[in-house]
């Protein structure tokens, strides 16, 4: 026989709640005031000055980017909970094509993903019947329309390049499901996948309170934030240094407009920052602030979440290798166009 | 003796839920042994999709989600 003493501090859900998000609003407002507070008149440094900029750049980045992680994350979680794949799956199973592919990049974008559970979600997917292509707009889609990036564009850029992001990872998404199923590579998906139909699929309802909901958030994005910290540090630190020092014809000379070769350059740079995107985006924010080509600034962070070696080769056990090249090449050649399209409309 | 099976391939969260499984054991006093999954087949025969899963003798308590070792030992005491 056991007895079980959990440990119940029992201060009211609501309360908590209430109290965090409530701190939250106060941390937004004052961050700026303080950094510069903290910069000019307690560090004595001038406002216009490399090291000054650099300095106040830095002090109103962390608190900002850190607010914005806690708690958009937090309430994208929330609302991803509610959106499981066993759910989603079921819903792009029955569908046509084209409704089928265009759902399955919508759906990507609030279904959680991580790259581990690719494999898992791809025989899941496959097994309820969903077509290849579709099954891929959700593949490209989900990684790519992240929560992570799309707060910090939203957070740093403004609504509409966070906007214009959502729209072009869709599109992409889409375009390159359609182009998929059109391939009909059904026979490089590996044997024992189409064997396992039909063995799983009683999916188990769970019971979450909305108690459940909102710690099982919480403790995701604490866990997160925890882990990209040191990324997200040194990328605003050397996002600083560049908006303090770094020259802005030099940074219009090699990211901005003027220069063709500036999308490709970008896609190849983002492929071996994959998974660091969050401490990347204070370094593009400084770079876009000094005259990179907003295009270009689109292709590199499509480029970042969505080509991720380590998924293609996970994917390894379950597709043949033309098809992964299908699935990255296809990738690649849709971030390229949406760099070169936004560019060309631009400017 | 329960068996605890955690299944997913070692992702940040999988070791999160391993984790919360082994402090559970301690804190309901139950006898119990913690086992990892990593085979795909095994996973998907659970009808899970979304990792990390747990499973208390044979039958799917949570998946997609990592449940506080609170609740984990609560199930534990009612299985």
């Amino acid at each position: 026989m056991t007895t079980l003493v959990l440990p119940q501090p029992r201060v009211p859900f609501w309360l908590v709640v209430g109290s965090a998000v409530v701190a939250w609003i106060v941390a937004w407002f004052v961050a700026a005031p303080l950094a510069a507070w903290f910069a000019f008149d307690l560090l004595g440094l001038e406002p216009g000055t490399h090291i000054g900029e650099a300095v106040a750049f830095f002090l109103y980045d962390v608190p900002k980017v850190l607010l914005l992680l806690l708690g958009i994350v937090t309430v994208v979680t929330l609302i991803r909970g509610f959106f499981p794949p066993e759910k989603v799956r079921g819903t792009l199973a029955g569908r046509g094509e084209l409704a089928g592919t265009v759902g399955a990049a919508g759906l990507g974008i609030v279904t959680p993903f991580c790259s581990c559970s690719a494999v898992p979600l791809f025989i899941g997917f496959v097994e309820a019947g969903v077509p290849l292509g579709v099954t891929f707009a959700f593949l490209i889609s989900s990684p790519m329309v992240n929560e992570v990036a799309l707060v910090l564009l939203w957070g740093l850029f403004g609504p509409s390049i966070a906007l214009v992001y959502m729209a072009a990872g869709l599109t992409v998404a889409i375009v390159g499901g359609f182009v998929i199923g059109r391939l009909h590579m059904e026979r490089y998906v590996e044997d024992y996948v189409w064997a396992l139909q039909g063995t799983g699929g009683s999916s188990i309802e769970m019971k979450l309170t909305p108690e459940d909901r909102v710690r099982d958030a919480w403790s995701y994005t604490k866990d997160l934030v925890r882990r990209i910290l040191p990324y997200i540090l040194a990328g605003i630190g050397i996002g600083a240094f560049i908006h303090g020092f770094v020259p802005t014809e030099l940074v219009v000379a090699i990211g901005g407009p003027g220069n063709p070769l500036a999308v490709p350059f970008v896609v190849l740079l983002a492929i071996p920052l994959y998974s660091n995107a969050a401490g990347t985006i204070p370094i593009v924010q400084a770079l876009l602030g000094k005259g990179m080509a907003v295009g270009t600034t689109l292709a590199f962070m499509m480029a970042m979440t969505a080509i991720s070696l380590p998924e293609f080769i996970i994917l390894k056990k379950v597709i043949k290798t033309p098809l992964i090249a299908a699935f990255a090449t296809i990738v690649t050649i849709g971030i390229l166009v949406i760099g070169y399209l936004f560019n060309f409309l631009i400017y | 003796m329960k068996t605890i099976e955690v299944l997913g391939p070692g992702c940040n969260n999988c070791k999160r839920l391993e984790a919360n499984a082994r402090e559970a054991v301690t804190m309901a006093g139950v006898d119990a042994e913690v086992i990892k999954v990593i085979d795909y087949a095994r996973i998907m025969s659970y009808g899970i999709m979304s990792t990390p899963g747990l499973v208390i003798d044979g039958k799917v308590v949570s998946y997609g989600r990592v449940p506080s070792a609170g609740d984990i030992a609560a199930w534990l005491s009612e299985a």
